[in-house]
């Protein structure tokens, strides 16, 4: 593996958080690490107990395996592991991997002697998969709430747990989730495209610099927020995205159990015009 | 300038959150969920505890009145103009006008459909369409029994709750008026408490609800093959067909996976057997509407007519009123037999329609929402 000439210098013993020196060290271009180590064992552990649902499920179809969550009647008891159990224990591995690997980059984080920032966004994806399938099934009060594991099975739970609620798109928290994601690609396509621009000029012209994308903002719209607040936004529009995605699962059920329209009721019966 | 936005914006938005914290209903476990399909697939019937108790204790059907006497005189045999129920005992009689007044009329007592002069004379109009609420509830639990009611059966109560009129019956909806600044709304977009505040059509009950021959096809709008080979259905019935469903959800305290799985709505195999107890209902509630409460039409007096003239009808919310199991699902007809027999036919007197009744010609009441 090819190396920069700088990199060797920021590879640097020290700054883990456990293990101490035990797993210091790189595997070609990867740093191992002990979260590296937790986190392969808990990857390779889920996915072999995922081939071994789909061996001894009903089809080898790789659109139709589908790990599913235990009865509702179970609650919040283990189950066999035919009968949920195996979904269980597959959970418990892909947050010990997805925590592993949150940790291992703050690690890395702590060697280059850079902020959290990376891990900290990560760690809003595995939030909301946490409040996915422990933090809403333990409200509801059963394991069986989690969604299952399955290309199309995860799909139909989405629909059906959506029609629970008879229009989902009424839901406030779903209505933020999806506008900060339709806003995230927005903005990402638009700071992508300006970079572009400004250092894909024609041919025989110079690399234009951040003084004209701030002008081509301040001339369309009349501001420009920057070569650093872009980022900021761009980080505060993605973790938004992934927030209130947890947040419209979460009341979903344990804090509402209408139909999501009857919810604006509030709206409606407000005493201006009532 | 800026200040005086930023203050009067903060108070809006801290009003606004008071608002939406406080009015909007919200829930909080623990929940007492009932799952409705295999494991995982995300039907469940989502409920909290206090939510189930407080359903099912606004859903408690009355006390049986005590066994009457078998033997004795026929009720025909004592009384004048005993059409439906001169069967009975006289005693047997007299105890199912005592539950009938209990059921229906419990602050106006008898005379709400007895004229006090003669007990016996069809004068109010009370009296006929009662006649005729007897025949209606004896064929639901002899024609629908095995379709839908089963051995719970219905009395008046089942509807009635104590109201002269159910809290959930519907009218034809008048067609829809120009707005202020719209030609016309279409039909929609009132969020109207009968479809769950969405702003899907509201006047939906007379499509599917008013007419027996309603063909099959009115509410499927699912395309049946992989590509179009006619012009398909507009997306104003689709947004009908998801408005009834929403009545229904709202009618029976459910969601649409009660019924369907999600993933193939129309697909019977991937139902709940819900679905088919659900289809007997909606042909059970044209099947009422058409034959015994249109009729009724004429008998009934201006007063009591929706805003086009039209009779009052049923949905599922008239029985159900918000709950899956009318009445949480207990046998109410067992103790009442005679509202079960296969009913007798009869001249159905219809006279001119008057509410002589003192405090019986105000407006109907208005439905209350099911929640």
């Amino acid at each position: 593996m090819a190396m920069l000439s700088f990199e060797r210098k920021y590879r640097v013993r020290g700054g883990t958080l456990l293990g101490g020196d035990l797993f210091d060290f790189w595997v070609g271009p990867f740093f191992v690490g002990f979260f590296g180590v937790v986190g392969m064992f808990f990857a390779v552990l889920g996915t072999a107990l995922v081939i071994y649902g789909a061996a001894i499920g009903p089809t080898w179809n790789i659109w139709q395996i589908n790990i599913a969550p235990p009865d509702v009647s179970y609650g919040l008891k283990l189950a066999p592991l035919k009968e949920g159990g195996l979904w269980q224990i597959i959970t418990m591995c892909a947050l010990g991997a997805f925590v592993s690997w949150a940790l291992r980059e703050v690690e890395i984080c702590r060697k280059l002697g850079i902020g959290y920032h990376v891990p900290a966004a990560f760690g809003m994806a595995i939030f909301a998969y946490f409040t996915l399938v422990v933090i809403r099934p333990l409200l509801m009060g059963a394991w069986g709430y989690g969604f299952p594991y399955g290309i199309l099975s995860h799909l139909d739970w989405v629909s059906n747990t959506g029609y629970q609620y008879l229009h989902f798109h009424y839901n406030p928290a779903h209505m933020l989730a999806v506008t900060f994601f339709f806003t995230t690609t927005l903005a990402l396509a638009m700071h992508g495209g300006l970079i572009l621009s400004s250092t894909n000029p024609k041919k025989g012209e110079i690399v234009k610099t951040p003084e004209h994308e701030d002008t081509f903002f301040r001339d369309t719209i009349g501001y420009s927020i920057g070569t650093l607040g872009v980022h900021r936004l761009g980080l505060f529009l993605a973790l938004s995205a992934g927030f209130w995605s947890a947040v419209c699962i979460v009341i979903s059920g344990p804090f509402w159990t209408q139909g999501w329209p009857e919810w604006w009721g509030w709206w409606l019966n407000l005493p201006v015009w009532r | 300038m800026r200040t005086v936005l930023a203050v009067g914006g903060a108070v809006i938005a801290l009003f606004l959150t008071i608002a939406m914290f406080g009015g909007a209903g919200w829930t909080h476990p623990p929940m007492a969920n009932e799952q409705t399909g295999f494991r995982g697939t995300g039907m469940d019937l989502i409920r909290t505890r206090a939510g189930n108790a407080e359903l099912s204790a606004a859903n408690v059907a009355p006390a049986p009145a005590d066994p009457a006497e078998d033997g004795g005189q026929k009720a025909s045999e004592v009384y004048e103009n005993v059409q439906v129920l001169g069967d009975l005992s006289a005693e047997q009689f007299n105890r199912l006008m005592v539950s009938i007044t209990e059921w229906v009329s419990p602050q106006q007592g008898c005379t709400y459909c007895h004229s006090t002069e003669n007990m016996a004379s069809d004068e109010l109009y009370q009296k006929r369409v009662a006649r005729r609420m007897l025949q209606m509830t004896q064929h639901i639990n002899s024609t629908w029994k095995d379709k839908h009611v089963h051995e719970a059966g219905v009395t008046c109560y089942t509807c009635h709750r104590g109201n002269p009129v159910p809290a959930n019956i519907w009218f034809d909806t008048p067609p829809p008026e120009a707005g202020r600044f719209i030609p016309r709304n279409n039909g929609q977009n009132l969020a109207s408490a009968n479809v769950g505040l969405t702003s899907l059509p509201y006047g939906v009950f007379d499509d599917y609800y008013a007419r027996k021959d309603t063909p099959e096809s009115v509410v499927r709008v699912n395309a049946t093959t992989a590509l179009p080979e006619s012009k398909g259905k507009p997306i104003q019935d689709a947004e009908k067909t998801f408005a009834i469903m929403i009545t229904m959800s709202q009618a029976l305290g459910v969601n649409c996976t009660f019924c369907h799985n999600t993933r193939s709505i129309a697909q019977w195999d991937t139902s709940t057997p819900n679905r088919v107890h659900a289809w007997y209902g909606v042909q059970m509630v044209r099947d009422v509407n058409q034959d015994y409460m249109t009729p009724l039409t004429s008998v009934f007096p201006q007063v009591r007519l929706g805003p086009t003239g039209d009779a009052p009808k049923v949905s599922c919310a008239t029985c159900h009123n918000g709950a899956n199991k009318p009445l949480n699902g207990a046998n109410v007809i067992g103790p009442y037999p005679s509202l079960a027999k296969p009913t007798v036919a009869i001249n159905l007197p219809t006279g001119e329609a008057k509410s002589p009744i003192p405090g019986t010609d105000k407006p109907n009441p208005q439905p209350t929402p099911v929640r």
